[in-house]
């Protein structure tokens, strides 16, 4: 039995780490300096926020295994927080962001709590239909979301005494929360806190026969995943200058939840990557716009069968099961022999 | 010596099914207590109650003199209860060391901030869980495989990983179910030595087997149950001479103690 190393990316050499990032960070700061040309900008300001809701999305479903449909809800609150605090009481940009993020949090620990006792199947559901009852609320609530004109004229950030209104503005922004996201979830998951979520992915019961409050920590990994999409939400308000309920549909949800498995989930890299390649697509597949959806279904198809786990994931997959040791990738049933000899 | 854990009338129905039926258990501190019977006798679910998993139908548990019945799991765990299970539950898609490190969640006690903020308590923590858990593997003789998936290890070492992660709690007693099934006679033999020198560090252990050489050669008290119910209690000796036990195993008409060799 070999000792083999679990996660690729930790075989990578630390100057090797540091030197990538120092140059990507480099380039990521440099690329609107270099090639400003608005469309490119609004490319990349769509990717860093689904960079947000796709990772937040991960840390629910890749890491503490529970499986949320709606994040396209969470995302909606942020939104609407945002634009309603800043069009009616006029709020600035940089505490309406926060307050967004915190409300997506509240109502996340809401839609989680009747069901911690429950098996995974029902958080979906639950979630699926929250989302749907969140996009009816903003749609009919007349009085508070615009119902269906949606809220218009969502006033730009100020930034001392500077207006943000141009993408290559928020593509800074953006960038600085993707980044601010993926270094704070780094951290927690690399902790007491992300093996405790991870642990509850594993094996709940087991988790619980160590001492791990289970509840407790599917609740704040709920909230913790809520809390950055409704984060996503409100810097894309501003952005975007106008939001309606039809921006957060189920669809957009699956959208989310198809970058997270094209590119792997229970990794914080993989549904960056599966981001990109999610908004690339989305961008070549313009022309046909109406099948895209079936393009991301097949690819969905294509990847459950060759890397299940993703592209960037670690575990075994079909193909790679054969290497391993010589075992199939998955739990060695046969091996589960009737225990005891009577 | 003071009872450690002690179960009084206990009842398990599964709808008509009586699991458990009216057991009554005096574990002392110090013993090696081991649970026999028959399969689907209620072993496992009398674990399983004493643990949490399962709130009793009827009757109590009472642990280090406290009544604990109906309590989670997990607060259980916290006042010094460990298990393992029969069904090796592992986490599979992690390594060992990762495995044994959530071991010792309940001592550590990283918030979501301090962990943000990597501070002290933060540095603390990993530095105690990552030094505590190799030590353990060490202890345990697993220290070649702690960077290995749980789930690429072969099933005898599966269940040496499991008593690991559950010595990381640090608990007063640890329940064992089923510790040797899948191990060779000499791995069995390591694991009774193993788990008496985890005993005499002080250690209250419980455990279920099938394997009468090892539960008669590691026990100094013995629980049988049978459809539920508890046949007989006492001594390696006391236990492999009750007619009782031998009609449960080997049916009526045989000789008492016979079967024992074969089995
Ligand atoms: N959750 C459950 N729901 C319904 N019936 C159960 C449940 N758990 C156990 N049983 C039943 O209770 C009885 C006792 O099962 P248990 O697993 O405790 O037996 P055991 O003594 O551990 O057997 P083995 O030696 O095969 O492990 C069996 O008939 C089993 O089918
Ligand atoms: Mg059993």
């Amino acid at each position: 039995m070999t000792s083999k190393p679990v996660n690729f990316f930790k075989s990578i050499p630390l100057w090797v780490k540091v030197l990538g990032g120092v140059a990507l960070a480099a380039l990521l700061i440099a690329l609107p300096i270099v090639y400003p040309k608005s469309y490119v900008m609004g490319v990349m300001c769509r990717i860093f926020m689904y960079m947000i809701l796709a990772g937040s999305l991960n840390v629910i479903n890749g890491y503490s295994g529970q499986f949320n449909i709606g994040h396209a809800g969470f995302y909606c609150i942020g939104a609407y927080t945002e634009a309603i605090l800043a069009t009616k009481l006029g709020l600035s940009f940089w505490i309406a962001l926060p307050l967004g993020g915190v409300m997506a949090a509240l109502i996340g620990l809401l839609v989680a709590t009747p069901t911690l006792k429950l098996r995974g199947t029902y958080l979906a559901i639950v979630t699926l239909g929250f989302s749907e009852i969140i996009r009816l609320v903003a749609l009919n609530w007349e009085g508070l979301t615009g119902g269906p004109i949606g809220i218009k004229g969502i006033p730009a950030p100020v930034f001392f005494g500077f207006k943000v209104t141009r993408s290559i503005h928020y593509y800074y922004i953006f960038l600085a929360l993707a980044a601010l996201f993926f270094f704070v979830t780094y951290r927690v998951i690399n902790s007491r806190v992300g093996r405790a979520w991870m642990s509850i992915r594993e094996d709940e019961l087991a988790a619980r026969s160590l001492g791990v409050e289970t509840r407790f920590y599917k609740a704040t990994n709920f909230m913790y995943g809520a809390f950055w999409a409704g984060i996503a939400g409100a810097a894309f308000a501003p952005y975007f200058k106008f939001i309606a309920s039809d921006m957060f549909s189920l669809d957009e949800g699956f959208n989310i939840l198809s970058m997270v498995i094209i590119g792997g989930q229970g990794t914080l890299l993989g549904p960056m990557v599966g981001s990109v390649i999610v908004n690339f697509l989305t961008e070549f597949l313009r022309p046909i716009s109406q099948y895209r959806l079936v393009v991301y279904a097949l690819l969905i198809i294509a990847m459950m069968w060759l890397r299940p786990q993703g592209l960037v994931g670690a575990s075994n997959s079909i193909l790679a099961a054969k290497k391993i040791g010589g075992k199939t990738g998955r739990g060695k049933r046969g091996a589960l022999a009737p225990a005891g000899g009577k | 010596m003071a009872t450690i854990l002690e179960a009084r009338d206990v009842c398990q129905y599964f709808g008509g099914l009586k699991a458990v039926e009216k057991v009554n258990m005096k574990i002392e501190e110090g013993d090696i207590f081991g649970v026999i019977g028959p399969n689907g006798a209620g072993k496992t679910t009398f674990f399983n109650i004493c643990s949490g998993i399962f709130k009793p139908t009827a009757g109590e548990i009472i642990f280090r003199g406290e009544p604990i019945t109906g309590l989670l799991t997990e607060k259980i765990a916290r006042k010094g209860m460990a298990r393992t299970f029969q069904n090796i539950q592992l986490f599979k898609y992690m390594t060992v060391l990762e495995n044994v490190k959530i071991g010792f969640h309940i001592r550590t006690r990283t918030t979501m901030l301090s962990a943000l903020l990597r501070s002290k308590r933060y540095s603390e923590d990993e530095k105690f869980a990552t030094e505590k858990a190799a030590e353990i593997l060490e202890r345990v003789g697993l220290s070649e495989f702690r960077d290995t998936l749980a789930s690429n290890l072969p099933y005898g070492i599966q269940r040496k990983v499991e008593i690991a992660r559950a010595l990381a709690l640090d608990p007063k007693i640890l329940l064992l179910d089923e510790p040797a099934a899948g191990m060779n006679p000499s791995e069995t033999q390591e694991l009774s030595d193993f788990v008496k020198k985890l005993n005499a560090g002080g250690l209250t252990i419980v455990v279920i087997e099938h394997d009468m050489k090892f539960v008669m050669n590691t026990c100094n008290r013995i629980l049988v149950l049978n459809f539920g119910q508890k046949i007989c209690e006492g001594t390696p000796d006391v236990v492999r001479d009750d007619r009782n036990v031998n009609e449960a195993y080997f049916g009526k008409g045989l000789v008492v103690g016979e079967g024992y060799n074969n089995a």
